[in-house]
């Protein structure tokens, strides 16, 4: 439901906050542990929580985020799992918003209707697919407006001010400016210049504006607080996955960065 | 039904042949193709562009490649006469060349200064270096580390071109994940760089733009069969992986509707298992790289790594146009198994002294196939779009022999 995150955003406005948005891949690096991770992230101080469905081939992810996918998907993940996983969320979390990140060709697979249903069911507020550009938006995201659910638009440093114009008419949720040309996890922005390009962009649209790819520090949460409504954070968690071992050092370390990210924003 | 007036008419201003292509590439990107589109389609109706790539064709590739009657083979199928169109004898051994010239020639326009591309077999990589260097760019080739491994011959030629070779470690590191690193590439690159894509596939207007510069082969073909037999063929046959050299051979004919076409797929070991390549015998609609096509893929929608002897082949997809071409009925697509294809290579090398590419060889192998239904007054065209050289080892390997 929009509502969902609409609410997170104007609560979070009352008390002058920003929101943190934090990314994990279903399924990564098994079923039981990535739903342990993802029921942890609230109560360490995530605002909304992104859940990547695994894809062979993402093609706008970097190193990080692409094996998290392999991961998730070698350990014999499937979509109705990262359906199920939701579900168990929902049982003791009704407010915090959960938004589905990807690429088509999985949503593709499974059908376009059915998977409509079924995140209306499980109740799923808003979706990411990256490879939909607003070219194809008669693929998924007509069909997400009607019902109701935010289809999540992406705009990047090579979005000029007429493709921004057709992207704002067909936004809900919140805006997710992509801070880099580039992959996920890969070199760091320029601050000033995504601040620039946020404060462009504010001119012409209401509605919050998340900020997102390469960032790794809280000092450039901070930085992001002070111009953007939310900042989107991924590769820096799941690469806590990949560097360790143990399951109960991987869930201290991941709910310990989440808490120093929450305190920046 | 509505009938169709043309085959031709594709893509839509979206990019569509049917439900196949389309531009499902991220927000990064789209502006870039949006502007490689605007300018491809002004450079196709500019005189200077026209002619600057005529020029190239014809004194740095050598076109128009030879229209051959494989009179031996003929003998030896005892069966209709088989035409080889040569484009295996091109400046750098393949057909990959005449797109490369034509995309070089359309970056230098775009005031883009350094090349990228993707490349599976080397072909498309060497012919990518190989325009680099003409035209003086600085190039960077992805090639799956595994590829690397096995097509060491052409991975020496880039180099030697100064060609700039990436392994690519990520996924299977075989050309699927080459193409994801280069398309990484480009969206961390965007202004300065122009991404020369090898095949008939990928965002619109790839497709289109591909075909068209290989197209050439098709027109040559057409004028050179009226000249020497005074009519069209009966049929047209070329192998595919993403498509390219088919798509070039097939399209100015599509609209003869007595010629028929077939398309040869990779068959691996087999249509049974997965150890294949055959994503429009054996796949189904899916969304890769930018375009709605036949894709290997689980029933998650993940993608399957294809399997065949010949790294050409070795791509989980196929072009888009090829996908509405199948659906349309206006071409057929069978698969060749590895075997037939090693067989089929030994059989043209000693009726004809010469030594095809593995990917070819798949189009000769089903024309041995079919031989027995063949009338003897029947002409058919196979596309011999690659030399084998690269292949010896492989060959050998295959059987069995030492070099």
């Amino acid at each position: 439901m929009t509502v969902r995150i609409d609410n997170c955003f104007e609560t979070l406005k009352l008390t002058n906050k920003k929101a943190l948005i934090a990314f994990l891949t279903a399924g990564d690096p098994n079923y039981n542990l990535s739903l342990e991770l993802i029921k942890s992230l609230p109560e360490a101080g995530a605002d909304i929580i992104e859940i990547g469905m695994p894809f062979s081939d993402p093609m706008a992810d970097g190193p990080s985020i692409q094996a998290s996918s392999l991961r998730a998907i070698n350990s014999g993940h499937k979509m109705e799992k990262t359906f199920e996983m939701i579900e168990s969320f929902r049982k003791d979390n009704s407010h915090t918003p959960i938004i589905l990140m990807g690429y088509f060709n999985p949503i593709y697979n499974y059908g376009v209707n059915s998977f409509i249903k079924k995140i209306i069911d499980i109740e799923v507020d808003g979706v990411i697919v990256v490879d939909l550009p607003p070219e194809e938006d008669n693929e998924l995201c007509d069909a997400l407006e009607i019902a109701d659910l935010s289809f999540i638009r992406l705009v990047t440093p090579t979005t000029n001010s007429d493709r921004l114009n057709k992207i704002l008419q067909k936004t809900s949720g919140f805006l997710y400016y992509v801070s880099i040309a580039g992959i996920t996890g890969s070199k760091r922005p320029e601050m000033n210049e995504v601040e620039t390009a946020v404060k462009e962009i504010k001119t012409k649209t209401n509605i919050p504006i998340g900020v997102g790819f390469g960032i790794r520090t809280k000092d450039d949460i901070e930085r992001i607080g002070t111009f953007a409504d939310g900042v989107i954070v991924g590769s820096v968690l799941v690469d806590i996955i990949k560097n360790n071992e143990n399951e109960s050092a991987i869930k201290d370390k991941i709910v310990k960065k989440v808490r120093e990210f929450a305190s920046a924003v | 039904m509505d009938k169709l007036n043309s085959y031709k008419l594709g893509p839509d201003q979206n990019g569509r042949f049917g439900i196949f292509g389309g531009r499902f590439v991220a927000e990064t990107l789209m502006p870039l193709i949006l502007d490689l589109e605007k300018s491809y389609q002004q450079a196709k109706e500019d005189d200077s562009f026209i002619s600057e790539l005529a020029y190239l064709n014809k004194y740095y590739t050598g076109r128009p490649s030879p229209l051959y009657f494989a009179e031996r083979l003929t003998d030896y199928l005892k069966t209709a006469k088989i035409y080889f169109k040569r484009d295996e004898l091109n400046h750098t051994g393949s057909h990959k060349i005449n797109n490369c010239l034509g995309q070089i020639l359309l970056a230098k326009r775009m005031g883009k200064t350094r090349i990228i591309a993707e490349t599976g077999a080397g072909q498309h990589g060497v012919a990518v270096a190989t325009v680099s260097a003409r035209f003086g760019l600085p190039c960077v080739i992805y090639m799956g580390a595994k590829d690397i491994e096995r097509q060491k011959p052409n991975v020496f030629r880039m180099k030697l071109l100064g060609a700039k070779v990436v392994p690519v470690r990520s996924g299977n590191a075989t050309l699927k994940d080459a193409m994801n690193e280069a398309l990484r590439d480009w969206v961390a690159n965007v202004n300065d760089t122009f991404y020369i894509i090898g095949t008939v596939a990928g965002p619109h207007p790839y497709p289109e733009m591909v075909r068209d510069f290989q197209s050439i082969i098709g027109k040559e073909t057409k004028e050179q069969i009226l000249d020497q037999e005074g009519r069209l063929p009966d049929q047209l046959i070329a192998c595919i992986g993403g498509g390219s050299n088919a798509m070039g051979l097939f399209y100015p004919f599509l609209d003869d509707i007595n010629v028929k076409i077939t398309g040869i797929e990779a068959g691996g070991m087999g249509l049974q298992g997965d150890k294949h390549c055959a994503s429009l015998t054996a796949g189904r609609p899916g969304v890769l790289h930018g375009n709605r096509t036949y894709l290997l893929q689980d029933d998650e929608g993940q993608i399957i790594e294809g399997h065949s002897i010949s790294a050409g082949l070795d791509y989980p997809g196929i072009g888009p146009e090829h996908a509405w071409l199948k659906e349309s009925g206006r071409v057929q697509y069978v698969a060749i198994t590895d075997s037939e294809a090693v067989e089929a290579f030994k059989i043209c090398t000693k009726t004809e002294g010469i030594i095809p590419a593995l990917e070819p060889s798949h189009a000769i192998a089903h024309l041995i196939n079919i031989a027995p239904n063949l009338s003897k007054n029947d002409l058919v065209v196979m596309n011999l779009c690659g030399r084998g050289d690269k292949d010896i080892f492989t060959i050998a390997e295959h059987l069995n022999m030492e070099i």
